[in-house]
């Protein structure tokens, strides 16, 4: 960019600034539900100031350059939050492209020789679409950052001990039981079994689509860690079609108690602790009434 | 190369609608199993052998994914006479399989596994078909049809 065009862009920061904001306000994306005024003129103001102190001559084309680093890392911080604020990757993309759009205007009322203006014009595209695609890739990261994050919640939402019983533990598990589930789960069931001193833990796996051998690796796994602890570990919830493939699979489950249902699993484990279910007199008494 | 019981050479599999899935990570089993499952409910295929089929497939993915580096899968819907089935032909471009019949038995493993991936899955298909070149990748072919 020549010296004088970079000057003029220094002298007119305030009046890109004015034409930003105006763009801004007047765009139809303005998600004022989103973000206030007066935090988008603070963002505008950060980043314009960082862009006009680094437009200084050769390396404009080469966003590599270290001269960049302070841009780039204001414009990836703007990015990062919109992205976990819930912008729409338009409103984004918007966000840099209306500074484009006030770049030029300003640029076109200063400048009057056409070449030169095209010229400038074009320097200034360049720069500015480098700048949108440092945008989007921050802020697809930052998307991701909040899918990464969701996995795990859901990870760990998806593993809940519950108490069923004085020293019964049940542990249903729903989706796809692979390594790392496989870790929570022992980790939450050995814990728990050590903090409410429990004998039985049944983990149900009425949720879980597929069993493969992976899978029955990992069950075999918890029951054996479970035993160790001094409890005993019943799985429920086998469904017809997951029997038939796991005999077909091979694989040897009959070291483990395993039940059709949750129920039939308390009942079992109501019988190893010795304890009865009863209706009691008084409702007998109300219901032949 | 190993070939399941129930071939009949006789009548021509025709395939009726191919769809190709890249499996990289663990994730997207889960994604495959439901493009199965779509393609097993489309031919009307019972609940037991759908089960049987992503039960199979599950165990080459999970091949694929951890010796194979991940790889391609194949899902089509094939007919032959008045059979409707799904076949799956996973291929990878791993390190390929030393020894195909150790591979092939009960409680093989090169890693900390049951062992039973690759029988298990020719159990619970109706065609198997393994080829594999050290060096070169693995391609595994397995059917499953829909009363079969």
């Amino acid at each position: 960019m020549s010296f004088n065009t970079l000057k003029l862009l220094q002298k007119q920061k305030k009046n890109i600034l004015e034409t930003w904001m105006k763009n801004q306000l007047s765009d139809e994306g303005l998600r004022e539900d989103l973000i206030s005024n007066e935090d988008l003129r603070t963002q505008s103001e950060e980043l314009i100031s960082a862009l006009v102190a680094n437009l200084s001559g050769e390396d404009l084309a080469d966003l590599e350059g270290d001269s960049w680093n302070p841009v780039i890392e204001i414009l990836g911080g703007i990015a990062i939050t919109r992205a976990r604020q819930g912008f729409s990757p338009r409103e984004t993309g918007r966000f840099v492209h209306t500074l484009k759009e006030a770049l030029l205007e300003v640029l076109q009322h200063e400048v009057e020789d056409p070449k030169q203006l095209f010229e400038e014009s074009l320097k200034i595209n360049r720069v500015m679409d480098n700048l949108s695609i440092v945008t989007f890739e921050t802020f697809i990261k930052g998307r991701e950052e909040v899918i990464l994050r969701q996995t795990d919640e859901i990870a760990e939402i998806s593993t809940p001990v519950i108490r069923v019983w004085d020293g019964i533990l049940a542990l249903p598990i729903i989706g796809t039981l692979d390594s790392s589930r496989t870790q929570v789960v022992m980790e939450n069931l050995l814990q728990e079994i050590v903090e409410t001193g429990s004998s039985i833990a049944i983990l149900d796996i009425s949720g879980v689509p597929a069993v493969d051998s992976l899978v029955a690796q990992h069950l075999i796994k918890t029951v054996s860690a479970t035993r160790l602890m001094g409890a005993e570990c019943i799985i429920s919830g086998i469904r017809p079609e997951i029997a038939q493939t796991v005999v077909h699979l091979g694989i040897d489950l009959s070291n483990i108690i395993t039940k059709a249902t949750l129920a039939s699993a308390l009942s079992y484990a109501f019988k190893v602790l010795r304890l009865e279910v009863r209706k009691s007199s008084s409702v007998q008494k109300s219901n032949s009434l | 190369m190993i070939t399941g019981t129930k071939t009949k050479p006789m009548m021509m599999i025709l395939s009726l609608s191919k769809d190709t899935v890249q499996v990289q990570r663990e994730q997207d089993v889960v994604l495959l199993r439901n493009r199965i499952r779509e393609a097993a409910v489309k031919i009307k295929m019972g609940l037991v052998n759908q089960t049987k089929l992503i039960t199979a497939a599950s165990e080459l993915l999970r091949n694929m994914l951890r010796y194979g580096g991940g790889g391609n899968c194949l899902i089509e819907v094939v007919t032959r006479g008045r059979d409707n089935g799904v076949r799956l032909t996973f291929s990878d471009k791993g390190p390929g399989i030393e020894d195909i019949a150790a591979a092939m038995r009960d409680g093989f493993s090169t890693g900390k596994s049951l062992g039973l991936g690759l029988p298990g899955a020719k159990r619970l298909c109706n065609e198997f078909d393994l080829k594999s070149k050290p060096g070169e990748g693995t391609v595994v072919m397995i059917l499953k049809w829909a009363n079969g």
